[in-house]
């Protein structure tokens, strides 16, 4: 194939590829972001995952380790199928906090300290700049394969100048969409819907040399099956410490390369999409790894031996004399490798400049978060970082000569940003990590790393003396680098990766036992681990004590948002604090949202230093802590006081209405007895008075004036009677009343108030039922009062039990030194309205007085038993009227002191 | 602080959304365990040449796996928004549509 055919289509493809950014940047602005916002294309910018080394170097890998390479696959699938456990809790924290980068999330979340920040860029600048040369590296030896591949005459420019070519166009494609915009968390739409575009020719291109080999060029997978057994590749051999730890090594670099960060979390547009990203990356993953052995095993079985295993998805296709799926495969290639190289370098970007240039920025020149415009200075130190990143990979490029595996040059930079992940892990489940701890893990991690693994990666004589590989720095045999503490039996990557990550997290959980952490970092760290949990979420803290005029904030937020952007904001802002214009009041919220979005620009240390510039006052204190946490126990416990006070207020409320409505009904029967009494003394006066008179005029026979006579006596008899129930009443109310206290036997006077009782209304056989062997009891007590208020009783059960065949039972308990005396009928009992006044003065129940009586029966009752150190009560709910009299086995004296 | 007013007992949706939870939960468990488990047969050590057999397994797990995340997704994405809706309900946050 010619080469400018090449270059031709390669432009080609580039140029399509600007024109899909444009197009979605186009749309995002204009707000129609429905389909760049979809899972789908979340699902497939997460595919960068998949570079140059997957996409060639697979095969390779293959060719030398068999089936080792599904490795690096089923990491990054283990953890998106375990999505539940810690990308779901990562990508809330990211949208909580406005996380910019890895090193912002660790920074902001121990205590946005700008130290770790910094320290976790260098990790990642340092991990993936031989990253970003083995993309430049493959790009450039595909070149070659094709050079190599024509006889008609073509030679390839000298390899140096294709990288810098290859270099310098995506430093200007990254420049162009990475730095287009500052604001609105970091996303970048056109990038990610180029990505998305690169990842489908990825994986089609793969699938396409699969199927060419598995159908083309063998009999279809049976035939495959067998030839992969015949092949070299089946003497591989599983050693389980490379599993291990490669799987791990896959997972963790997952979740800790810069770039995966960026698109996972960062460029995050709905948490719910990581649901559906949870099967499809890894089904894309399994897609792209469906085919690498068939591939390797045509390779090695048709390709001269010899040749170089990394390139065979071109070489076999062009030594079957498939241009075309050539080309495919070179376009997939070379989408991996530009969209790895531009991802990781606006993640680098991001970090550096917010982590290192701004920082200086602002430290040597402090006045400049006052003046100028910051925003062009951000986007310039962005470009110029992008630049940067670029350039160190070309130079790692020019310097290692591009002779090295792809793979181990890929593991190389997972292990370097695993060493992030004790620290992250740890910094979002356990709430005693602290700054310092952190540090101390990441710092000897990342020491262990390159002593062990980055720097012998140069080969022996090139940094590290062959001299010290054999015999240890200064003859210390055990600190050889590949063979710490004296373990020589790992394999030199597993050995690293062991020793660099138990040495990381055991310096990271003993300098976190062992320090205390700062009040910022304590309230990060609360809010990082209970990104779920709301009710813990601490409200705004840190800027309630300072000092600052809403107009400078706004002079800030407008020089590193935008005018527009922070203009809106600020409006919404007082909006919501219910003002008119553009400048809310500096409220401890406002302040702390303003520094949430400034973080979403420029990274929570630097917003965070920004603000406390114009605050003069850059800490909270552990007091403030306290002070929050403080007031929300008093606030609960207020609450609870609150709740506690109204209960009893409306438990007061019920019984004020219980007792008014007592009160009411009382008036009225005081009324009605009025009324009655009266008409019970002038009954009996007005028959005398005509009888008397009748009488004084003579002239009557003997018999009459005898009868009239007899009328008259009982006449008074019944008014004495009458005014001896008020007397008697009167004198047991006042307490006045003479006892006469004796022994006496309580079934004995429950038989003398039955005889008593029975003369009235005769007519009615009543079937009274008792227990006489538990009515052996003596009592001390005035055994004729007693008897008087059995007497009542029963003689109220005589005349208004309505059953049909009354049945009376008179039920004794004894308990604990007092008695208690159950008079229970089977009538219609007492309704539950009148149960609460029976027992007061004239309370009749109906209106006609056939019993005679005037209401005064049951209050001499209850007086009574006050009297006698005992009570009276209804019984309700047993099915009939039912009292229930309760006094004491032995009355004394002391207790007729308490009753009265 | 400590959670107040979480109940104790579940009606039966919330108990299958608490369950569901540890599905997920569980998922790359087994994936560990059956990945991890050729170490176990020693491929190499085998008389015969299993390779392509061995690769078929490792496949057939993978292709479980990510059929057990498709199965679940659903749910938990529910699960998720229901979570999200909740919290949002509960601690109005500065809306920043830009």
């Amino acid at each position: 194939m010619p080469f400018n055919v090449l270059v031709l289509s390669c432009l080609t493809y580039v140029a399509f590829l600007f024109l899909v950014a444009f197009v979605a940047e186009r749309r995002s602005s204009r707000g129609m972001q429905g389909f760049l916002r979809s899972p789908l294309i979340y699902t497939l910018s997460l595919s960068i995952y998949c570079t140059a080394w997957t996409f060639y170097g697979a095969v390779g890998y293959a060719a030398r380790s068999g089936l080792e390479f599904v490795t690096i696959y089923l990491g990054p699938t283990l953890v998106f199928v375990g999505w539940w456990w810690v990308l779901r809790k990562l990508v809330r924290i990211g949208r909580q906090q406005r996380v910019t980068s890895i090193a912002d999330l660790i920074s902001a979340r121990f205590g946005k300290s700008n130290l770790l920040g910094v320290i976790v860029t260098i990790i990642a600048v340092v991990a993936a700049t031989p990253y970003i040369a083995l993309q430049l590296q493959s790009v450039t030896l595909s070149f070659g394969v094709f050079a190599s591949g024509t006889a008609d005459g073509w030679h390839m420019p000298d390899q140096a100048s294709t990288g810098a070519w290859v270099a310098a166009g995506l430093a200007l494609f990254t420049i162009v969409f990475g730095t287009r915009n500052l604001d609105a968390n970091e996303q970048h739409h056109g990038i990610v819907m180029a990505i998305a575009v690169e990842a489908v020719v990825k994986l089609a291109a793969l699938l396409a040399v699969g199927l060419f080999v598995v159908w083309g060029l063998a009999d279809g997978p049976g035939d495959i099956m067998a030839r992969i057994d015949a092949s070299p590749i089946a003497d591989w051999n599983l050693q389980p410490g490379r599993w291990t730890g490669l799987i791990f090594l896959s997972a963790a670099a997952v979740i800790c390369l810069p770039r995966m960060f960026q698109v996972m979390v960062v460029e995050n547009a709905d948490e719910a999409h990581l649901a559906r990203a949870s099967w499809a990356f890894p089904a894309y993953l399994f897609g792209m790894s469906l085919f690498i052995v068939p591939i390797a095993v045509m390779g090695l079985e048709r390709l001269p031996a010899g040749s170089n295993p990394d390139m065979f998805l071109l070489t076999l296709p062009l030594s079957e004399g498939q241009g075309a799926l050539a080309m495919l495969a070179f376009l997939g290639g070379f989408s991996s490798a530009t969209s790895m190289v531009i991802v990781e370098a606006i993640a680098l970007a991001t970090m550096l400049s917010n982590h290192v240039v701004m920082p200086i920025l602002l430290r040597l020149r402090p006045t400049s978060a006052q003046r100028g415009d910051l925003r062009w200075l951000v986007l310039l130190a962005r470009r110029v970082c992008i630049g940067a990143v670029l350039a160190l990979g070309y130079a790692y490029y020019r310097m290692s000569g591009g002779s090295e595996a792809l793979a181990a040059i890929g593991l190389i930079a997972f292990a370097g940003v695993a060493q992030i992940l004790p620290a992250m892990l740890g910094g979002i489940y356990w709430r005693g990590a602290t700054k310092t701890g952190a540090a101390a893990g990441l710092l000897v991690g990342s020491g262990v790393w390159a002593y062990a693994l980055f720097l012998p990666s140069f080969g022996p004589g090139a940094v590290i003396s062959a001299e010290v590989f054999a015999q240890g720095p200064l003859g210390i045999g055990w600190l050889r680098p590949r063979a710490l503490f004296g373990v020589a039996g790992m394999d030199p990557l597993t050995h690293a990766v062991f020793w660099s990550l138990v040495l990381n997290t055991a310096a990271f959980l003993v300098g976190s036992l062992l320090t205390f952490p700062d009040p910022v970092e304590r309230m990060q760290g609360a809010a990082f681990v209970n990104a779920f949990d709301d009710e813990t979420r601490t409200g705004p803290l840190g800027w309630t004590r300072g000092q600052a005029e809403p107009e400078a904030l706004l002079i800030m937020a407008q020089r590193i948002l935008g005018d527009d952007a922070a203009l809106s904001f600020f409006e919404r802002e007082s909006e919501a604090q219910g003002k008119q214009g553009y400048l809310p009041d500096p409220t401890p919220d406002f302040v702390a949202s303003l520094e949430r979005k400034l973080a979403g620009s420029v990274g929570a240390a630097t917003a965070h230093a920004m603000i406390s510039q114009l605050f003069g006052r850059a800490t909270v204190t552990v007091e403030d802590l306290l002070a929050v946490a403080n007031e929300t126990a008093q606030i609960i416990e207020y609450s609870a006081r609150l709740e506690s006070q109204q209960d009893e207020l409306s438990r007061s409320a019920r019984q004020l209405r219980d007792v008014n409505e007592k009160l009411t009904q009382l008036s009225v029967q005081k009324d009605s007895f009025l009324s009655q009494i009266s008409h019970e003394l002038r009954t009996p006066m007005t028959s005398i008075r005509a009888f008397s008179e009748i009488m004084t005029e003579g002239d009557l026979p003997p018999a009459q004036v005898a009868a009239y006579g007899q009328i008259i006596h009982q006449e008074a008899i019944r008014l004495t009677r009458l005014l001896d129930d008020l007397l008697d009443l009167t004198v047991l109310e006042n307490g006045s009343v003479q006892l006469n206290l004796d022994m006496a036997n309580l079934g004995q006077m429950i038989d003398r108030a039955l005889a008593a009782s029975c003369h009235i209304r005769p007519e009615r056989s009543f079937d009274v039922q008792r227990n006489t062997s538990t009515e052996e009891v003596f009592l001390k007590t005035d055994a004729d009062r007693l008897v008087q208020v059995f007497i009542n009783l029963l003689s109220n059960a005589r005349k208004y039990c309505d059953a049909r065949d009354p049945v009376l039972r008179i039920v004794t308990h004894q308990k604990g030194g007092r008695v208690t005396v159950d008079f229970i009928d089977n009538g219609s009992g007492i309704p539950k309205e009148s149960q609460a006044v029976i027992f007061e003065k004239f309370a009749r129940l109906s209106n006609e007085s056939r019993s005679g009586g005037a209401g005064l029966g049951l209050a001499i009752c209850r007086e009574v038993m006050a009297n006698l150190g005992g009570t009276i009560t209804y019984l309700p709910g047993q099915r009939g009227a039912a009292f229930r009299v309760t006094l004491p086995l032995r009355l004394e004296k002391r207790d007729l002191i308490g009753a009265a | 602080m400590t959670r107040h007013g979480t109940p104790l007992f579940l009606a039966k949706s919330g108990y299958r959304r608490r369950r569901l939870n540890d599905a997920a939960r569980l998922v790359p468990v087994f994936g560990v365990f059956l990945i991890f488990l050729p170490i176990l047969w020693g491929p190499g050590h085998t008389p015969a040449p299993d390779t392509a057999s061995d690769g078929l397994y490792l496949f057939g797990v993978w292709a479980g796996l990510i059929a057990a995340a498709a199965l679940l997704a659903p749910g938990l994405r529910r699960n998720a928004r229901a979570d999200t809706d909740s919290a949002s309900d509960a601690a109005p946050t500065v809306a920043d549509p830009s």
